[in-house]
């Protein structure tokens, strides 16, 4: 490259005309095209319209009722996860934390006989100990966190069970309803609102996307968590405590897991002990089609909350589309893949094309 | 380039899937096409009926889903059935949607009344009847449904376990498969008050994994010879359960609720003692009928009554008239 100091500057210099491709000015349609989030913006705009087209009810605000109601209550522990997942770790005990919040919250309530906030709570305060427990034998052991999430997660699909059926005797919690402040917290945490029946936790769902997009983009923390799951070795040796990043990681995961539990035992006025079994893996494909990648370091909080939409939409579009449900999963599968490819391919020509 | 052959290519796949199984649903639609290809009188109705169960894709629900089916054809509406792989937030949520779509009638399982109590209030508040089939017998005229088509648990299970006493067994297991289903529960404890006996729930990982369910069993009839009667509830585990008996070289009776095809061939070779019959197939096909008859003519069936399917018994002394119908997957 030439020295510009030696050289003669030329009449009109074009803008990309620099020193060094790093100083490039790049057109704001690149950066935009850069984001983690775009493939899962562009593939959730693809499906919804594709249903909207082909049903009648989809596009309809009564409709969106129903595809943002599955959305929401994915979404919750799915952006959380995408931020443990950004941070280098994966978690996959959230799916069944969901189930054990509720029956936490349930048994405290009906067999205990707490009101319904002190439940609430507490339960969130035993999801917080739970997510440090993970966090903290992962930080310790240095085991693969898959490893020892998955042990968290047979521990408490067993607890589950075997101490909801010791309790009350039958494999559910019921009677949720008679509880002492059951109808604020209802209406706070799983009621709705409009003459459309918006779910509230949609509502909540848009609030903890914000704030989890606000913390990665514009705090240190946030900063930190790029760092530890980037390369964990190098933000430790640039003074970043990555141990206790990654431990706040599980415990944020663990709590918002807990609050869509809760949520979901409070709109049903009833728990199952099976609820949340299987929807670990929901979660990380949220965060995936969203755009963190299974290494950490890259990945957006906006992109998991836009996985958990299109999940959302496959799932509710398929069900207004009257097509043989047996093939569900089938269907599902095909647009999960669809929206990772899509995902994959508009990122990698974004990148390729750095000027 | 290759990246955007992927593209295409995948994009192709969905929708040749979508176009392969949107024939496909025409087919399961019934409707006025089903009622054209059977050169039948019955005109097509412009009427859809949501069809809503728990089911996780197993044999039961499969013949309550033929059951359903023909009776859309038979009927000339549309059936749309969906399973919510017994997860009752789904089921709230698919019931939700029924109501967003303003089908003319909705027909739903209910194994817990609490979590679908909601759904179905905004279902009758829309004016859209409902009918509740299989469970929730005890709560389906609070939530609003207007007939209950199943079997009452309790003296299905109470004449199930009567019956294996007077078999001469003295220690019973009651193999629990599913979590969360108040009807296997009111079996377990008809059983358990029919029986007389010993009588113990084993609960098992389920349909979802046979297997595993068969180690289950084995295991427990292994460490405990004094095992003498095993009653599944699902016949699926019915088939686990009897190979169980056979690998832990038991001499257990095993006796099920409900049919499928190998139930009804190992009840005719004797090595299932009987089955307890609800006729699912009828819990898909009647709660079609009697939203058609509600919406064309007003009818309402069962007086406050739920309308009773079983139970039935199945042993060896009739299982070969009804094997053939099994197989087929309409028993």
């Amino acid at each position: 490259m030439t020295n510009p100091a030696t050289t003669a500057t030329p009449p009109t210099p074009p803008p990309t005309s620099v020193v060094d491709e790093r100083m490039a000015r790049v057109s704001l349609l690149t950066k935009l095209l850069r984001r983690p989030e775009l493939g899962a913006l562009l593939a959730a705009a693809a499906i919804g319209l594709f249903f909207a087209v082909t049903t009648d009810e989809f596009g309809t605000l009564d409709g969106a009722a129903n595809w943002t109601d599955v959305a929401s209550t994915l979404g919750i522990p799915a952006v959380a996860v995408a931020l443990l997942m950004i941070g280098g770790e994966f978690d996959l005990s959230a799916g069944v934390m969901t189930g054990t919040a509720g029956l936490f919250m349930g048994i405290l309530a009906t067999e205990v006989g707490m009101d319904m906030w002190p439940a609430i709570l507490l339960t969130l305060v035993a999801a917080a100990a739970v997510g440090f427990i993970n966090g903290y034998m992962v930080v310790r052991t240095k085991l693969p966190s898959f490893i020892v999430t998955l042990a968290t997660f047979f521990v408490l699909q067993g607890v589950n069970l075997g101490v909801t059926k010791s309790i009350t005797g039958t494999v559910r919690v019921d009677g949720l309803a008679d509880v002492n402040g059951y109808d604020s917290a209802f209406n706070l945490l799983g009621g709705s609102f409009s003459s459309y029946d918006y779910r509230v936790s949609v509502l909540w769902w848009v609030g903890i996307t914000i704030l989890a997009t606000w913390v990665l983009a514009r705090t240190r923390a946030g900063n930190w968590i790029f760092g530890v799951g980037g390369d964990a070795v190098a933000a430790r040796n640039i003074g970043v405590p990555v141990s206790r990043v990654k431990i706040a990681l599980f415990m944020t995961t663990a709590v918002c897991a807990a609050l869509a539990g809760i949520m979901v035992a409070l709109r049903l006025a009833s728990v199952q002990a099976s609820q949340g079994v299987g929807d670990e893996f929901n979660y990380i494909i949220a965060a995936v089609v969203g755009g963190c990648l299974l290494t950490g370091g890259f990945g957006s909080a906006v992109g998991a909350a836009l996985g958990a939409l299109i999940i959302g939409m496959a799932f509710i579009g398929i069900q207004f589309s009257g097509w043989n449900t047996d093939w569900r999963y089938l269907f599902l599968g095909v647009i999960l893949l669809i929206a990772v490819l899509v995902n994959n391919f508009v990122r990698r020509s974004a990148e390729g094309a750095r000027k | 380039m290759r990246r955007v052959l992927q593209i295409v290519l995948a994009a192709l796949l969905v929708l040749g899937m979508a176009a392969f199984t949107a024939g496909c649903g025409d087919d399961d639609d019934g409707g006025d096409g089903g009622g054209q290809e059977d050169v039948s009188l019955t005109q097509g109705r412009d009427l859809t009926i949501a069809v809503i169960t728990h089911g996780q894709g197993d044999t039961f629900w499969a013949v309550a889903k033929k059951g359903a089916e023909q009776a859309g054809k038979d009927m000339g509406v549309t059936v749309k059935y969906s399973e919510s792989d017994n997860d009752p937030q789904k089921q709230a949520q698919l019931i939700d949607s029924a109501v967003t779509e303003k089908v003319n009638g909705i027909a739903t399982s209910v194994p817990s009344a609490d979590a679908l109590r909601d759904s179905l209030k905004k279902a009758v508040d829309a004016g859209i009847p409902v009918v509740t089939l299989n469970s929730g017998q005890a709560d389906s005229a609070e939530l609003g449904a207007f007939a209950h088509v199943g079997q009452d648990e309790e003296v299905a299970g109470e004449a199930a376990g009567k019956r294996l006493a007077e078999g001469g067994s003295q220690k019973l297991i009651c193999v629990v498969h599913e979590q969360g289903n108040i009807g296997l529960e009111q079996r377990c404890a008809g059983a358990k008050k029919g029986f007389g006996g010993e009588v113990e729930n084993l609960q098992v990982k389920g349909i979802t994994d046979i297997s595993t369910t068969l180690t289950e069993i084995q295991s427990k009839l292994e460490s405990d010879d004094s095992i003498d009667a095993v009653l599944s509830l699902n016949p699926d585990i019915a088939v686990a359960a009897r190979d169980a008996v056979r690998g832990a070289g038991s001499e257990a009776k095993v006796a099920t609720f409900d049919l499928s095809g190998d139930v009804v061939k190992a009840v005719k070779d004797g090595e299932i003692e009987f089955a307890v019959d609800q006729q699912q197939y009828l819990q898909g096909y009647l709660p079609v009928v009697f939203l058609t008859l509600y919406n064309t003519n007003n009818n309402t069936v069962g007086g406050g009554l739920p309308v009773l399917t079983g139970p039935g018994f199945v042993d060896k002394t009739n299982a070969a008239q009804v094997e053939k119908l099994a197989e087929e997957g309409t028993r």
